[in-house]
């Protein structure tokens, strides 16, 4: 893999703060989507700072009658959720539908939405990508056509 | 990839990783999976390499009592948490009824996958959400078996989930 350092972040407000100081970190729950990335080189960042302590795991009863889910509840124990599958249960079987019954288990709800699993040219360094750096194919093109 | 002189690597950081009731001081860098940790580390090496991407499910282990796949987890981010692999899975020298049951109903061919079917089917146990055949496939479709053992697989699982005893089979 890539070289980077490694930190947990003590509460919110530190994990905030370190990202701001450094640009090129990332911060890191379930890793099931971004270990992959850097396995692959596609993501390349110099620091992980890891998010797993901090108190975002709880499912809420909101005001106006919804649910605010926490960035760390993990898949599987939202999708298995009563008041999910009572209340949203398209919710529920959509993440059931997806990965496996291991990565639902380390993936969190944060993650799930930044996830980058995209196609093989996204994958593949030697190709270039636009999801993965932006303007890269674009460019390739109009070399080309020039 | 960045290249760097050795000396130049993020150093090491101590982390105590407990695996199957034992306590072990490792000093290991950020990156190292606990796979990795558990396999060149801890000479654990039980639990298999297989794609090392998540999708094959060889690597799964226990993480206070989850199955997840080592291979995507980072073994810092796991300093102090209870960690079971299959050598923990038996007990006083007696097989775990999972481990009885593959034997018995012949759950592997070449057996690269079994850890990983074994500790992923305790973790489904645990879980209580397969009732039948068809959601034990479904369940236990994060574990790829090569060798196509599968019918067996599922009839090993089936079995321990009915609490019926490999002795008692005919």
């Amino acid at each position: 893999m890539i070289d980077f350092d490694y930190i947990k972040a003590r509460d919110i407000s530190d994990a905030v703060g370190r990202m701001a100081q450094n640009p090129a970190a990332k911060f890191i729950a379930g890793g099931t989507n971004l270990i992959d990335l850097m396995k692959e080189n596609v993501a390349r960042p110099t620091r992980l700072i890891d998010i797993t302590g901090l108190p975002l795991t709880e499912i809420e009863e909101t005001d106006e009658g919804g649910l605010l889910i926490g960035a760390l509840v993990p898949n599987s124990d939202l999708a298995y959720d009563e008041r999910i599958t009572k209340r949203y249960p398209l919710l529920s079987s959509a993440i059931l539908a997806g990965a496996s019954a291991q990565l639902r288990n380390m993936a969190s709800t944060g993650g799930n939405l930044l996830q980058r699993t995209r196609c093989l040219y996204f994958y593949d360094t030697t190709t270039p990508c636009n999801k993965r750096e932006r303007a890269q194919a674009a460019a390739r093109l109009t070399a080309s056509t020039a | 990839m960045q290249q760097r002189p050795q000396a130049g690597l993020t150093p090491k950081l101590e982390v105590t990783l407990r695996v199957n009731g034992v306590e072990r001081r490792v000093s290991l860098r950020p990156w190292t999976t606990l796979l990795d940790a558990l396999r060149e580390y801890l000479d654990l090496t039980g639990t298999k390499k297989g794609c090392d991407h998540g999708q094959c499910g060889a690597c799964t282990v226990l993480v206070d009592g989850r199955r997840i796949v080592s291979c995507l987890t980072l073994a810092v981010m796991k300093d102090g948490v209870e960690i079971t692999t299959i050598e923990g899975l038996a007990t006083n020298g007696k097989l775990h009824p999972l481990q009885k049951a593959f034997i018995s109903h012949d759950g592997f061919q070449c057996g690269y996958c079994t850890p990983g079917q074994i500790c992923s089917a305790v973790g489904l146990i645990a879980e209580g959400h397969a009732k039948t055949a068809d959601e034990i496939r479904e369940l236990m479709s994060g574990n790829v078996c090569r060798c196509g053992c599968y019918p067996n697989i599922v009839a090993a699982i089936e079995e321990v989930m009915q609490g019926v005893p490999s002795e008692s089979r005919p």
